[in-house]
């Protein structure tokens, strides 16, 4: 019981923290609260699942062409949309709300509602201490942990993630230093929806897929944002994995709980808005509260 | 007699010579007179849920359009008197005009709930506490199945009256009422209220209203009272009408469908959900008689709120109104079109060209 809750909270954990750290990537950055991120999460595992059940084309070019095509997907709409009514944020929240629901619309129509699966790209479990734990789970985590470091490292280390943190602090700034600001939003979009995607490619073959596969983890993402701290990107990472355990936790240890995961993290997160807006760790900005 | 002489003076001065009063005359003497040319239950059941959406749009209008504060989770209001009125009718066996009121004022205790974070957050992030509500209150739904009717709702509710006329002449007169009474709360020039400019103000500029002395809070707090307590009474209203309170009503999709009909309308006007409603709702309704339409309503709703949002952010009867009225420069009195002096102070409409 222990161990399967420390697990599965593992790797709940892991798939909101790659989604809530892209999320809070253009959060950051752009000031964007996108809510059609899910959206791309949702696409990437259409995507996956029709090169791999229906062109039955090979596992690994797939999954890079698969975050490829998602963060292209992002950037497109970046560019049809967001970037029209970035003034106000109230628009861009409604306008991702209803790219969520037309993206929702047009793999309805597609596809029809029934939920899909595929095959574990890695077969096979193993017993870690009485355990059983598949080797696509395992996976899944590792890769997590991989690609998060890979995201620290390029974000700390090189020019262009110096360029994107530089941007997050103060775009005027930043453009009065040479940096190409609108470039950065393209990069980090593309960034962002690619990490959604990611997150689609590792738990296509854990969840099921289906259409209306983005409504819970935004939802999820949503209060490990506001738990770590808007526009704090390691918050996030950290916020996402306590949602995790939290929503393990509650469908492992309250009868009807797997209704109620939603709303556990979403009381949390009102909890944390009125007690301490700012999060765990998190910049709070001056002008946008009273 | 010299009464009716006044009185038809000041309708021809005051209603035929601004286009905008003149087309909402007609459309509420066309309203009051439809039984008379039909009692097609099809097209009366298309204009009480219209009228119906029309007083949710406009709370949403009044809470989100005048006051600005994003509410994304407007469902909430309409829901919570929806399942009220249900519940009340259910197990107290009241009647309906106890109930939708009773219904509106558990809403109003809910709007004070939620807008007890509006008094710290603002912009985005009280659209996402607002939008977090109505799924929190759906988890609670699904986990007490027995009381709430889970999935499948409250149903064998009361009828609101017992003709189709009688109900259709009910909801008119409420929704006319409560627009009215609504139009009223924010109007900014109004001589007897001052809640209209102090909204209007609050939403310009937070903190100039506050230097002015204004007490925010408590006209915040108003703003959401009075937005649940008319989303409640339009939620009281539909539970009555379809005797059905489902968990339909809470989800998001619900709510946005006031975004989009007061954005598509013309948002802080008031009349513009209004529009936003008999035109959207009822083109809705006919495309969902075929089976494409069924199939792409929601598609079909997305991208026309994302097009109202990138080419038409003022709406549609403000770009319609700019068209048909000329504000005199002079007195600020509203002309048609046509006229090339005032009608009141004769200086050229035209700005001297």
């Amino acid at each position: 019981m222990f161990a399967d809750i420390l697990f599965n909270g593992l790797v709940a954990g892991g798939t909101y923290a790659i989604l809530a750290i892209g999320f809070a990537l253009i959060f950051s950055v752009a000031r964007i609260i996108n809510m059609a991120h899910t959206a791309f999460y949702m696409i990437a595992a259409f995507l996956i699942y029709i090169s791999l059940t229906i062109l039955h084309y090979n596992l690994w070019p797939c999954m890079i062409a698969t975050v490829v095509l998602t963060g292209i997907i992002g950037v497109i709409c970046f560019k049809l949309f967001f970037d029209r009514v970035k003034q106000h944020s109230h628009a861009v929240m409604i306008i991702s709300i209803a790219i969520a629901l037309l993206l929702q619309e047009i793999f309805l129509i597609i596809f029809g509602g029934t939920y899909r699966s595929i095959p574990s790209f890695v077969e096979g479990y193993m017993e870690i201490s009485g355990t059983r734990v598949s080797n696509q789970q395992l996976f899944a985590v590792l890769s997590t942990a991989v690609i998060l470091v890979a995201l620290w490292l390029w974000l700390s280390k090189t020019k262009i993630g110096n360029a994107i943190r530089s941007v997050a602090q103060d775009p005027e700034a930043a453009n009065l230093m040479g940096i190409n600001v609108s470039n950065i939003y393209l990069i980090v979009m593309a960034v962002s929806a690619g990490m959604a995607g990611i997150a689609g490619v590792l738990m296509a073959p854990v969840h099921m897929i289906s259409p209306l596969m983005w409504g819970h983890p935004i939802i999820i993402v949503l209060a490990s944002i506001v738990l770590g701290g808007m526009g704090s990107i390691g918050g996030s990472v950290v916020g996402a994995l306590i949602l995790g355990y939290v929503e393990t936790l509650v469908v492992f240890l309250i009868p009807g709980g797997s209704f109620m995961g939603g709303a556990v993290s979403l009381a949390i997160m009102v909890l944390v808005l009125l007690i301490r807006p700012e999060g765990l760790f998190g910049i709070f900005f001056e002008e946008e509260r009273l | 007699m010299s009464y009716l002489r006044l009185l038809w003076g000041w309708i021809r001065q005051e209603i035929f010579a601004v286009p905008g009063r003149v087309i909402a005359a007609v459309f509420f003497i066309l309203l009051f007179i439809t039984p008379l040319i039909t009692s097609e239950p099809y097209y009366l059941r298309i204009i009480i849920m219209a009228c119906i959406f029309s007083i949710f749009a406009i709370s949403w209008d009044v809470l989100s359009g005048v006051a600005g504060q994003l509410s994304l989770g407007h469902g909430l209001f309409f829901g919570v008197a929806a399942y009220a009125a249900a519940l009340l009718n259910l197990h107290l066996h009241m009647p309906p005009w106890a109930t939708i009121p009773l219904g509106s004022v558990i809403a109003v205790c809910f709007g004070l709930i939620v807008g007890i974070p509006a008094l710290r957050l603002r912009g985005m992030y009280l659209g996402l506490v607002t939008l977090t509500f109505p799924i929190i209150l759906t988890g609670l739904l699904f986990v007490f199945p027995d009381f709430t009717g889970g999935e499948m709702g409250i149903s064998g509710i009361a009828r609101l009256s017992k003709s189709n006329i009688s109900s259709y002449y009910i909801v008119l007169v409420v929704f006319c009422v409560s627009a009215f009474i609504m139009y009223k709360f924010v109007d900014p020039a109004s001589k007897f209220l001052r809640t209209g400019v102090i909204l209007h103000a609050l939403r310009e500029d937070e903190i100039a209203a506050r230097g002015a002395g204004i007490n925010t809070t408590q006209y915040k707090l108003i703003a959401f009272a009075v937005s649940g307590f008319f989303a409640g009474v339009a939620g009281g209203l539909y539970a009555h009408y379809i005797k059905l309170a489902g968990p339909s009503t809470l989800e998001l999709f619900f709510s946005f469908n006031a975004i989009l009909w007061a954005m598509f309308g013309s948002i802080a006007t008031i009349y513009g959900p209004v529009v936003g409603v008999f035109i959207l709702y009822p083109l809705m309704e006919i495309l969902s008689l075929f089976s494409w339409g069924e199939q792409t309503r929601f598609l079909i709703f997305a991208l026309v709120l994302i097009f109202t949002l990138l080419f038409m952010p003022e709406g549609i009867s403000t770009w319609i109104l700019d068209k048909l009225e000329v504000k005199c420069p002079r007195c600020k009195l509203v002309n048609v079109f046509t006229r090339k002096k005032c009608r009141a102070c004769r200086a050229l409409l035209s700005g001297g060209k």
